[in-house]
C-alpha cells in the first residue's frame, strides 16, 4: 500500500473506477429484479395484475394478499394460511443449526486440539458426508426415521439436518481450530481446566467469525432444504417450502399470483434476516482477525 | 539435596528417538536453562516436564514426588510460553486469575493475588485490557503473571523472549533475572540463546540430538566446555578451533604448510599426550589479543604473526581475523587497534585459557 503504482495515470484510474462500479451496479440490478417483482406483486390487486405491467409499481397498493397469505390461503384442503408452516420450519432450523453448530464445534475441538490414532480416517469420513448427494440417503434414511418412530415429526426433521449438516459444519470448524494455537489449550491444561472448560471458556468465545459463518449457512441450507422437508414430513408437519408449493399448486380456480408472491416473501424474510444481522458481525470478525497481531 | 530430579527420560516419537536417555537435577531454587540447536530436544524435554508430552520412558520428580504419570495441572508447575498463550477473549486479570478459578479460589482472594502480582510486575494499569491491545513486552509480562500468580514448585520458560525485538529482549531478561533473585523460585527454561543461557542460569545443561554434552554452571561451560560442540555453540564470535600436533614440547599448530609453530601445552592438560597424536585447541577470542591488550599474568603464552584478513569494530573492541598457513583465527584487541587487512600482526595466545580436544572423540583432553 506505501508505494502507490505512479504508472497509472489519474485519468485511467478513474475509468477504472467507474467501469468496476457500472458494472457492479448492473449486476445488482439483475439480482434484485425478481426481488422487486416478488414484492411489487405482493402488493397489487390481481386485476391489477392482469393488466400485464410485471415491472410497474402497484398503483394501490395494499398488504391483503400478505394477510391471506399468512392466515387464509388454502394449502391442500385446510385454508389457514402458512403461519402453521412458517413455525413448523423456526422449530426445525433453531434446534437443528444450533445442535449441529454445537457438535460441530465439538469435532473440530477434537479433531484438532485432542489427536487419536486414527483421526484424519474419521475426518476425511465426515468430509465424505459433505459429497453425498440428497437424494442418496433418503431411503435409508426414511427407514432409519420409520424404527426411531420419529417419521413425520419436526424432531425427525431435526435429526437429518443435523445429521446431514455435521459433515459441514465439522469441516468449518476443524479447519478454524487448525490455526488456533495449540498453546493456549496447552496453557489452559496447566492451568487446571478440563476438556469442555477449555472448550467453553477458551475455544468457542475466541470462535465468532467461524460460529457466524456455520450458522449463516446451516440456516440458509436447512430454511431453504425441499427435499428432505417433502420426503419425510407431510400434512401439518411439513416445513414452509413444502407448504409453500403446496400453496403455490393448489388451485382454487383463480392463480392468486399476489398472494403466491407474498407467500414467497415469508419464506425467504428468515434466512435474508439472518444474514442482514449475522453478516455485519461476520465482516466484523473477519476485521478484528485481520489488524491482531 | 536435589528439588527437580529427571532420571533417564527417554521419549520417542515415531520412530525417532527424541530424547535419549536425560539425567538432570536441579536444587531447589535453581534456573537451569536447557540450550541447544533447534531440534535437539529442549522443548520435548520442558514439555515432559510440563506434562504435556508424556515421555517413553524415565521419571519426573518434583521435591520428592514422582509427577510422570500426573496430569499437568497436579504437578504445581506454570509455564510461560513462547507465543506467551494468553487466553484473547479474556481481560488481562482474567487471564491471570484464570487457573485460581480453576482451582476453585473465591472471587474476593482472586482478586488480591491478581492485584499483588500486577504490582510486582507493575502492571496494574493493563488489567483491564484484552492481549490483542498490549505490546509484545507488555504480553510478555502478563504471561509471567500468569505463572506468577500461582505460586507454583516449579516455573517452566519456553523460549520467552524470542518474540521481542533486540532491545526489549535484553530488558526483559534482566528482569527474568531479578524475579529469580527476589522471589528464589525454581525455573527450568529453555532457550537456543547461548548469551540468555549465560546470563540468565546457575546451571546450563547443553543439548544435543537429545543426548546431554555438558552440564554445568555457566563459568564452567564456557570456560571448560567437555567437547567441540559445546565448545563451539556457546560463545560469540565462536572458540577458535585449532588443529595441531603434538611434538616434543610442545603443541604444532598450523603445521600445514611447513614448520609451523610450536606452543606449550596448556596448563589446563594435565595427562600426558603421545607424541605424534593430533589434537585440536580451543581458544577463546579473547584470549587471542594484540601485544598490548595481552594478559601479562599468563603463565603460558605464544606470539605468533600472521596476515590479517578481516577488522571488525564493535565499538568496545575489535576482533581481527588473521591466517597463517590456511587456517584462519579470530582474536579480540583493543577499540583503538588500527590495523589493516593484509597487514602482518602480532598477536598473543593466551595458553593459560586454552582447552585441548580429541579430534576423533571431539571430547576434551585433560
Amino acid at each position: 500500500m506505501s508505494a502507490a503504482p505512479e504508472t497509472i495515470s489519474a485519468g485511467s484510474a478513474r475509468f477504472t473506477r467507474f467501469f468496476i462500479y457500472g458494472a457492479l451496479i448492473i449486476l445488482a440490478i439483475v439480482y434484485l429484479l425478481p426481488l422487486y417483482v416478488m414484492l411489487s406483486t405482493s402488493l397489487k390487486s390481481l386485476d391489477e395484475i392482469r393488466g400485464g405491467d410485471m415491472l410497474a409499481l402497484p398503483t394501490d397498493p395494499s398488504i391483503a394478499a400478505w394477510m391471506k397469505a399468512w392466515g387464509e390461503a388454502c394449502i391442500g384442503v385446510s385454508c389457514v394460511g402458512i403461519k402453521g408452516y412458517f413455525w413448523n420450519s423456526i422449530k426445525m432450523v433453531v434446534p437443528a443449526v444450533v445442535i449441529s453448530t454445537l457438535l460441530g464445534a465439538l469435532n473440530g475441538y477434537v479433531l484438532t486440539k485432542w489427536r487419536f490414532p486414527g483421526h484424519k480416517l474419521v475426518f476425511g469420513m465426515m468430509l465424505f458426508a459433505c459429497f453425498i448427494p440428497f437424494q442418496a440417503v433418503l431411503i435409508p434414511m426414511a427407514r432409519l426415521l420409520g424404527l426411531m418412530g420419529l417419521s413425520n415429526s419436526t424432531t425427525g426433521l431435526v435429526m437429518v439436518h443435523v445429521v446431514y449438516g455435521l459433515g459441514f459444519t465439522t469441516l468449518f470448524f476443524r479447519n478454524y481450530y487448525e490455526a488456533f494455537p495449540d498453546e493456549l489449550v496447552k496453557a489452559a491444561m496447566i492451568d487446571g481446566a478440563g476438556f469442555f472448560k477449555i472448550f467453553w471458556r477458551i475455544l468457542l468465545p475466541s470462535s465468532g467469525p467461524i460460529i457466524v459463518v456455520t450458522v449463516i449457512y446451516q440456516f440458509t441450507n436447512i430454511w431453504n432444504d425441499f427435499l428432505f422437508g417433502v420426503s419425510f414430513s407431510s400434512g401439518e408437519a411439513s416445513p414452509m417450502t413444502v407448504a409453500l408449493n403446496n400453496l403455490v399448486s393448489s388451485s382454487t380456480g383463480v392463480k392468486e399470483y399476489n398472494v403466491d408472491m407474498a407467500a414467497a416473501v415469508f419464506a425467504a424474510l428468515p434466512t435474508l434476516f439472518v444474514y442482514v444481522v449475522a453478516g455485519r458481525y461476520f465482516v466484523r470478525g473477519l476485521m478484528a482477525g485481520a489488524v491482531k497481531g | 539435596m536435589s528439588f527437580l530430579e529427571i532420571r533417564n527420560i527417554r521419549k520417542k516419537i515415531g520412530s525417532v528417538e527424541i530424547l535419549k536417555g536425560i539425567d538432570i537435577s536441579l536444587e531447589k531454587g535453581g534456573f537451569l536453562v536447557l540450550v541447544g540447536p533447534s531440534g535437539c530436544g529442549k522443548s520435548t524435554l520442558l514439555n515432559a516436564i510440563a506434562g504435556l508430552l508424556p515421555p517413553s520412558s524415565g521419571d519426573i520428580v518434583i521435591d520428592g514426588q514422582v509427577v510422570t504419570d500426573l496430569h499437568p495441572s497436579k504437578r504445581d508447575i506454570a509455564m510461560v510460553f513462547q507465543s506467551y498463550a494468553l487466553y484473547p477473549n479474556m481481560t488481562v486479570e482474567e487471564n491471570i486469575a484464570f487457573a485460581l478459578e480453576m482451582r476453585g479460589v473465591d472471587k474476593a482472594g482472586r482478586a488480591k493475588a491478581v492485584a499483588q502480582v500486577a504490582k510486582t510486575l507493575q502492571i496494574e494499569h493493563l488489567l483491564k485490557r484484552r492481549p490483542s491491545q498490549l505490546s509484545g513486552g507488555q504480553r510478555q509480562r502478563v504471561a509471567m503473571g500468569r505463572a506468577l500468580v500461582r505460586q507454583p514448585r516449579v516455573f517452566l520458560f519456553d523460549e520467552p523472549l524470542s518474540n521481542l525485538d533486540a532491545k526489549l529482549r535484553v530488558e526483559v531478561r534482566a528482569e527474568i533475572k531479578a524475579l529469580h533473585q527476589n522471589t528464589h523460585a525454581t525455573i527450568v527454561y529453555v532457550t537456543h540463546d547461548q548469551i540468555e543461557a549465560m546470563t540468565l542460569a546457575t546451571k546450563i545443561v547443553v543439548l544435543k540430538e537429545g543426548i546431554v554434552q555438558q552440564v554445568g554452571t555457566p563459568a564452567e561451560i564456557y570456560n571448560r566446555p567437555a567437547n567441540l560442540f559445546v565448545a563451539d555453540f556457546m560463545g560469540s564470535p565462536a572458540m577458535n578451533m585449532l588443529k595441531g600436533r603434538v611434538v616434543a614440547g610442545g603443541i604444532q599448530l598450523f603445521g600445514a604448510g611447513g614448520q609451523g609453530v610450536t606452543v606449550k601445552i596448556p596448563p589446563s592438560v594435565t595427562t600426558s599426550i603421545p607424541e605424534g597424536s593430533q589434537v585440536v585447541l580451543g581458544l577463546r577470542p579473547e584470549a587471542i589479543s594484540d601485544q598490548g591488550s595481552a594478559d601479562a599474568a599468563a603463565a603460558a603464552s605464544a606470539h605468533i604473526d600472521a596476515q590479517v584478513m578481516i577488522v571488525e569494530p564493535t565499538g568496545s573492541d575489535t576482533f581481527v581475523t588473521g591466517k597463517l598457513d590456511g587456517t584462519t583465527f579470530t582474536g579480540r584487541a583493543r577499540a583503538e587497534t588500527v590495523v589493516e587487512p593484509g597487514q602482518t600482526f602480532r598477536f598473543v595466545f593466551n595458553l593459560d585459557k586454552a582447552v585441548v580436544f580429541d579430534p576423533e572423540s571431539g571430547s576434551r583432553i585433560d
